[in-house]
């Protein structure tokens, strides 16, 4: 196995907050990433992730507990580790008084890339994130997916080892989403090494090959998104809603049926092996649902089963 | 597909060390390359008041108060026109006008409205790096401004008053106008980069501190005109220290020795201070 890219041990990040006690935002988290895995942080607002990737990526500092990003520790070589590192903030961060081109252009000279370099990497970034024909637009005028687009090219324009991306497609929608999708799998067959947070499920399975699921600053659990399924829930889940009023009550007379039952507000979801066989139960017990779904089980499911909470609340 | 070599741990570090070595050494340039270009979308308003201010200014003082105010005027064992008693004193105000926007509104923009600031700090610069490129492409605006004042000075001088200014040293007051906005603008930098939100704080630098800095500070009068307990404004105002070196520059005023000192060291004590001041607030901030 070659040597991570990233190690971090028993890292933790508290703040002073005034009057009461320090607010912890990470605690103890221990993890490694090896290069070119693409690694995600799961977890709901607050968990601590966005915390943890600022850390990583070399902008803020660690509280206790150690930290090796590209072999160098970032307290002492933060320029060092950042020139080779890409960064995708959660928030869009790029100049919009200056146009789609010169904010990659620029961005390039951040790292002492040469003009000449720079104007060649800002067109290849333009082509790679379809924004040909928007490279003299200024950047206040692009949609929000093409202003996403435009921050993860600008965070490859250094050819980055490793590419940081906090919750990458917020506030896009599905075919936005999908074309970034596209893009990163491409990164990811290029090599480029991927940690992620996101609070979208269908994003960890797609894109993560592991992940740990994060909840108040500390790690719940970690693996890959088959085997956390696999060990944290069911393989199928069954989803029946009797009305917001009813499904408690129904609930109590579900004991029994598949292996647990979760009560959401809108919903019950019933954890089995077979979800039509216990739909079958159900009807049998005189019990009609307004409507049932039975599917795969989830990473969300993994969360909720670990957390009580469900990731999007 | 075919299979990706992963280079080791070891050549990521040699890679990462070598990658880090110019913008350690020159990302505050960088930085001012990047505030430069920004400025481009208002360039034609720096041009418009970097030409238009001096024409004005002086136009309208030298046909107007300037021939209400015939008597030469007294300073520093001289005695010279209206017109050149104040115009060192508005170079500088130029440029502290300039600093007042630069350092404020832009400054806000970084951390707050647009936060690119943060989109710096997540590249290979440091926080420091990015303050003192604020600082130098504010100073890059400010040169463009008081190098305009400082010719359109000579030009109504040799048209108005030949020989009455001294040109072979009033070029100084270019470097003394700049000081003038640094030492006026670091302080304000570090108080727009403190600031959690705009509830209207610029307005009222403008208001309660520009406005009675420029009209309390010996620039349209000599000092010693106000009473005591008003003088003092001039005192702690960067405008008439850096007016009195102007006037000393430009034609000759006489100071002492002492004095001469004391307006150089308050004026780079403000400008060292506030931009050390300033880098430990974008430090602070920038690393939450």
């Amino acid at each position: 196995m070659p040597e991570a890219v990233i190690t971090a041990e028993s890292l933790r990040k508290t703040y002073k907050v005034k009057g009461k006690a320090d607010f912890v935002a990470v605690d103890d988290l221990s993890f490694e990433v090896a290069p070119g895995e693409s690694f995600g942080l799961l977890g709901p607002n607050g968990a601590g992730k966005s915390t943890t990737m600022k850390m990583i990526g070399a902008v803020s500092t660690r509280t206790a507990g150690s930290l090796s990003i590209l072999g160098l520790d970032p307290d002492q070589y933060g320029p060092e580790i950042r020139s080779r590192l890409g960064v995708v903030p959660q928030q869009d961060n790029l100049d919009g008084e200056l146009n789609a081109r010169e904010n990659l252009f620029i961005y390039g000279r951040y790292f002492g890339l040469p003009a000449k370099v720079c104007h060649e990497k800002a067109d290849e970034l333009l082509a790679f994130a379809q924004l040909e024909d928007k490279a003299k637009s200024r950047v206040d005028a692009l949609s929000g997916g093409m202003k996403r687009r435009l921050t993860i090219a600008r965070g490859l324009i250094n050819d980055p080892r490793i590419l940081l991306l906090d919750e990458p497609t917020t506030g896009l929608d599905p075919q936005a989403r999908h074309v970034l999708w596209d893009r990163l799998f491409r990164l990811k067959e290029r090599g480029t090494t991927l940690v992620l947070t996101t609070h979208y499920m269908d994003e960890a399975e797609q894109l993560c090959d592991r992940l740990i699921v994060v909840d108040k600053g500390r790690i719940m659990a970690e693996g890959t998104p088959s085997s956390l399924i696999r060990q944290h829930s069911s393989r199928e889940v069954l989803e029946v809603r009797f009305g917001s009023d009813r499904n408690q009550q129904v609930a109590g007379t579900l004991e029994g049926i598949g292996d647990r039952v979760e009560v959401l507000p809108d919903r019950i979801l019933v954890y089995t092996s077979d979800g039509e066989a216990a739909l079958e139960r159900i009807t049998a017990l005189g019990l009609s649902p307004i409507t049932s779904l039975v599917r795969r089980s989830s990473l969300e499911d993994v969360f909720l089963r670990l957390t009580g909470r469900s990731l999007i609340e | 597909m075919k299979p990706i070599t992963q280079p080791t741990l070891a050549e990521l570090t040699a890679e990462a060390m070598e990658w880090g070595r110019k913008p350690r050494r020159r990302g505050s340039w960088y930085v001012t390359e990047h505030m430069v270009r920004a400025m481009r979308a208002y360039g034609w308003t720096i041009v418009v008041g970097a030409l238009g201010q001096p024409i004005l200014y002086l136009l309208g003082l030298a046909v107007g108060l300037a021939a209400l105010i015939a008597v030469p005027i007294p300073d520093g064992g001289r005695e010279v026109p209206y017109l050149l008693f104040v115009a060192p004193a508005l170079l500088a105000t130029a440029a502290i006008s300039v600093a007042s926007e630069e350092f404020t509104y832009p400054v806000m923009a970084g951390f707050k409205w647009r936060q690119y600031f943060y989109g710096f700090n997540a590249s290979a610069l440091s926080s420091g790096q990015i303050a003192n490129g604020v600082v130098l492409g504010a100073a890059a605006r400010m040169l463009v401004t008081v190098v305009a004042y400082w010719a359109f000075i000579c030009i109504f001088f040799e048209w108005l008053y030949p020989g009455a200014a001294n040109f072979a040293t009033s070029w100084i007051s270019i470097v003394i106008g700049l000081v003038a906005g640094l030492a006026f603008g670091a302080p304000l930098m570090a108080y727009a980069g403190a600031l959690e939100e705009d509830k209207g704080q610029f307005a009222l630098v403008q208001r309660f501190v520009f406005m009675p800095m420029f009209l309390f500070s010996g620039t349209f009068y000599p000092l010693a005109t106000l009473p005591l307990w008003l003088q003092w404004i001039g005192w702690i105002s960067p405008l008439w220290h850096a007016s009195e070196l102007g006037r000393v520059v430009t034609y000759g005023k006489t100071v002492e020795p002492w004095l001469l000192a004391v307006h150089v060291t308050y004026l780079l004590v403000l400008t060292v201070g506030g931009v050390i001041l300033a880098r430990r607030v974008f430090t602070r901030r920038l690393a939450k």
